[in-house]
């Protein structure tokens, strides 16, 4: 660094922040970033709000926009209260995936938080957000804001129209599949509030047209007949629930439809957000670490202010053992960012099992490598690539299996020569999707007969659904309208065992 | 450049309408827990709203997800001492699922806790009783009067001059009358401009309440019994605090012979024997003549008992009551907690249905719901 490069003196000292002070920072953590890393963002909009509205916020799945449901009321309670007794602070900032990107900063956060909070949303997930393909494949950022108003005016509406009990029903059913409402492979139209409005009211005014009296005289056995066809529907499998039900429940109204799809298109945009957490907390707490420290070095920030940023940063990326009782599983944070630290190191520093490890990217360009890494995986495939016997060693990862006919756990594996590979591989397995949600498919839906509809649920090494399962049918019996059934099936497809419910229960 | 917007004055509330869609939902939940919560608190405490908890497995969000059984590995950090291969026990309930990225041994939370607002709190205590709200009644006289402020008037003493007042309304008339006109003499202060600060004299309630408690202790009143007179001695107490800023409350508790208590040994404590009534409004007596002067203290007493007394002590107690209690008390209210609703009337209450002044009035209260229809009923009386 040369003596041209160093600031007159820091930005500010002291912990009161103003938003000309918030200002000045944002524009020198900008200039870093964009400047002296690369990193690519949207434009950012920094909106300052008070710890209740944070919690607000939070209950809302962090959007800004929400339609209201109870749900929403029980997880505002929840945060509010550990909040109140001091169990959780509140998470320093939010950010949405949107374009612009809205941050939301807390009002209580001392200047070094509202730094730390810059550099970690603003730079870190903006650019998570614009670089990362599942966003970019997945997500239309600029759509987001007006998709979620229209979905709220939708359901206020439906709620005069037809209650808030019925909407609510609903709602909770379509809640409890959203994890089955999700396309995998077919990436969805852009979201749109004009032309999801302007689809609605043409969807009423053809009914208005085609409402003809004279209908009801003619003879309902003739059309029937013509109808029916051989062989089995839907042809193939379809595991996307929600719009199965969407599009052919047969005597789904049409404003409960319309809500099946608002819950569908949601569930869509969360969809990347679950793969990536651990990614992107990683690269936002990475970044904020890297470009604080940077301000540091050139003289932006004073001592003091890093002290407070440190010890809120080493709390951040805190990781406890199993076996302490405040243990809450890993820690994406703490994970995620020493898996980029660590990949940094093994471009900058290489030990020889680096080299025999990551032949390719040790010794390279680590800047290169950091946005290769964070545009073309998700947490998954980022572990299944890139966590080193190093960070294996450091985490003192272990692997525990449990069988259903023995009586103890066993170790499977842990951070020796033999175990790395292995731990490796269960741990990206453990992020991934599949293997967190039962394979829960619709098989037949019996559209000449009964109406009904069979789900086959596929075990996957004998792990079975839980309990609650059969609520959740019920919901989705009332959505349908008629029976539905559920078959479990084994890896032989032999069945071991059915539900069933209609939908009176 | 990035846009910094302040909205920490937008609104707060956002999730209040949620809040209360989750209220209305688990209604008989949180109403369970509001009454768990009311059995466990002092009177006094009442009014402090709360934290109430509700079991975790009534409000769940139903999904698919694996339960427990079936093979499966999960990895965890921290491991200090085992090799591959060690085997161990299996962790008591299912070692938790790996649902979000692992969480290997179980986090058990087997209730919700949350907090409830003052109002909230009330609100659902009070709707257990079948009640509606209780603010509207009025017991008790008003003795004091104030001077209050109640705006303005054109007339008044000049020591009331409202000056600042008097010119705006002389500075209004001025440019009224001047529009249209060149020039004019248009007096500066007319008769018509003054204002005066208005006061009128306010009926205060007179702030200090006491509140007599007696309950009979003998072995006949047992915890069923208790717990009907602790309602109704709180709905009192409730009532009493809506209406008066302070409110002592004293604990008589009788059996033959009567003891001023606190409140944990009024309700929780243990004593048997037989019943004397009047030994308790011979120490209600006692005490208000040396701490409670009626002249500043607005007496309430509420009794509970089974009735069950003997002899001549029922004709006594009442022509006691009658003679020394009532003429100093506002309000006295007798509620009679039979063994069931079909019992007979008891001795007491024979006696005490002669009694004849409008501000005593007598109960009977044999279940829970009954309590408030019949607070409402005593209580009406004095309101109309």
């Amino acid at each position: 660094m040369t003596a041209l490069e160093r600031a007159a003196g820091p930005l500010s000292t002291g912990c009161d922040w103003s938003f000309e002070l918030i200002e000045r920072y944002d524009r020198a953590i900008a200039g870093i970033a964009k400047n002296e890393f690369g990193l690519d963002t949207y434009p950012n909009q920094i909106e300052l709000i008070s710890s209740e509205q944070m919690l607000d916020a939070y209950a809302s799945t962090g959007m800004p926009i929400g339609y209201p449901h109870w749900s929403f009321g029980k997880e505002f309670l929840r945060q509010e209260e550990a909040y109140r007794t001091g169990q959780r602070g509140l998470a320093y900032e939010i950010v949405i995936n949107s374009d612009p990107c809205i941050a939301y900063l807390m009002e209580d956060n001392t200047m070094a938080m509202q730094g730390l909070v810059v550099a970690h949303a603003c730079y870190g997930h903006n650019s998570f957000f614009k670089g990362n393909y599942l966003f970019r494949q997945w997500t239309n950022p600029d759509a987001i804001i007006e998709y979620l108003v229209f979905a709220r005016n939708f359901i206020m509406q439906c709620e005069e129209r037809h209650g808030i009990d019925a909407v609510e029903e609903v709602l909770d059913a379509c809640h409890a599949l959203m994890q089955y409402g999700i396309d995998r492979y077919r990436v969805p139209r852009p979201l749109s509030a004009g032309a999801e409005a302007a689809r609605l009211r043409a969807r009423e005014e053809y009914e208005w047209r085609r409402f003809d009296d004279l209908w009801r005289t003619v003879p309902a056995g003739a059309r029937a007949a013509g109808e029916a066809k051989a062989g089995g529907f839907p042809a193939e499998p379809q595991e996307n629930l929600l719009y199965f039900v969407e599009k052919h429940a047969p005597k789904l109204e049409d404003w409960k439809r319309e809500i099946v799809r608002i819950v569908r298109k949601l569930a869509q945009y969360f969809y990347p957000q679950g793969q990536t957490k651990l990614m992107n907390e990683g690269w936002a707490t990475f970044w904020h670490y890297t470009l604080i420290n940077r301000m540091f070095e050139k003289g932006l920030v004073d001592s003091g202010f890093m002290l407070e940023f440190l010890h809120s940063h080493t709390n951040v990326v805190a990781q406890t053992g199993y076996d302490v009782q405040s243990y809450r599983g890993i820690n994406p944070y703490a994970l995620g960012y020493a898996m980029f630290t660590d990949l940094r190191r093994i471009c900058e520093q290489p030990t020889d099992e680096d080299r025999r490890w990551f032949p390719d990217i040790a010794g390279g360009d680590w800047r290169k490598v950091l946005d290769f890494a964070m545009r073309n995986y998700k947490d998954e495939s980022f572990i299944a690539q890139f966590l080193s016997p190093q960070l294996i060693r450091e985490f003192r990862l272990f692997a525990i299996s449990d069988r259903e006919d023995e009586d103890e756990l066993e170790v499977d594996c842990i951070h020796d020569d033999a175990g790395y590979r292995r731990v490796r591989k269960l741990l990206a397995q453990q992020y991934n999707r599949d293997q967190q949600l039962p394979n829960i498919q619709i098989v037949r839906y019996d559209r000449d007969g009964d109406r009904s509809l069979t789900l086959q649920h596929t075990l996957h090494r004998g792990r079975p659904l839980d309990k609650d399962a059969s609520r959740v049918l019920d919901g989705l019996a009332r959505l349908w309208g008629f029976k539905v059934n559920m078959v479990t099936v084994d890896t032989d497809g032999e069945t071991c065992n059915t539900m069933c419910a209609s939908p009176s229960s | 450049m990035s846009l910094i917007i302040d909205r920490r004055l937008n609104d707060r509330r956002k999730s209040a309408v949620n809040r209360q869609r989750f209220m209305n939902r688990y209604k008989d939940q949180v109403r369970r827990a509001v009454d768990e919560a009311v059995a466990k608190r002092s009177i006094r405490d009442l009014q402090g709203g709360g934290n109430l908890r509700i079991p975790v497995k009534d409000i769940a969000e139903p999904v698919f997800r694996h339960g427990a059984g079936g093979d499966r590995e999960y990895v965890l950090p921290g491991n200090r001492r085992f090799k591959s291969g060690d085997r161990i026990e299996r962790p008591k309930g299912g070692a938790g699922d790996s649902g979000s990225g692992g969480s290997g041994m179980g986090e058990s939370v087997d209730s919700f806790a949350f907090t409830l607002s003052r109002e909230e709190f009330m609100q659902l205590f009070l709707d257990d009783l079948e009640l509606p709200r209780l603010e509207r009644n009025v017991v008790g006289g008003v003795t004091t009067m104030r001077s209050q402020p109640a705006g303005y008037t054109r007339s008044g003493a000049p020591r009331n001059l409202h000056v600042i007042r008097s010119l705006k309304q002389s500075l209004a008339r001025r440019i009224a009358l001047r529009a249209g006109r060149a020039a004019g003499r248009v007096p500066f202060l007319d008769d018509i401009d003054l204002r005066y600060r208005h006061r009128v004299l306010a009926p205060q309630p007179m702030s200090q309440a006491a509140m007599f408690c007696l309950m009979d202790v003998s072995g006949s009143m047992d915890e069923r019994k208790k717990d009907l007179a602790k309602r109704f001695f709180m709905l009192l107490y409730l009532f009493l605090t809506r209406k008066y800023e302070k409110v002592d409350l004293i604990f008589i508790r009788h059996t033959e012979d009567a003891q001023e208590v606190d409140e944990e040994e009024f309700f929780h404590g243990q004593q048997s024997g037989g019943t004397v009534v009047m030994s308790a409004l011979a120490l209600m007596r006692e005490i208000i003549e040396k701490r409670y002067a009626p002249s500043q203290w607005n007496i309430y007493a509420a009794q509970a008992s089974d009735g069950d007394a003997f002899g001549a002590d029922p004709e006594k107690s009442r022509g006691f009551l009658e003679r020394e209690i009532l003429p100093l008390s506002r309000y006295y209210a007798y509620v009679e907690i039979p063994e069931s609703a079909a019992a007979r009337a008891s001795t007491l209450w024979t006696a005490y249905q002669r009694v004849g002044l409008p501000h005593f009035a007598m109960k009977r209260v044999a279940a829970r719901g009954e309590i408030y229809p019949v607070f409402r009923e005593l209580f009406r009386k004095e309101a109309q």
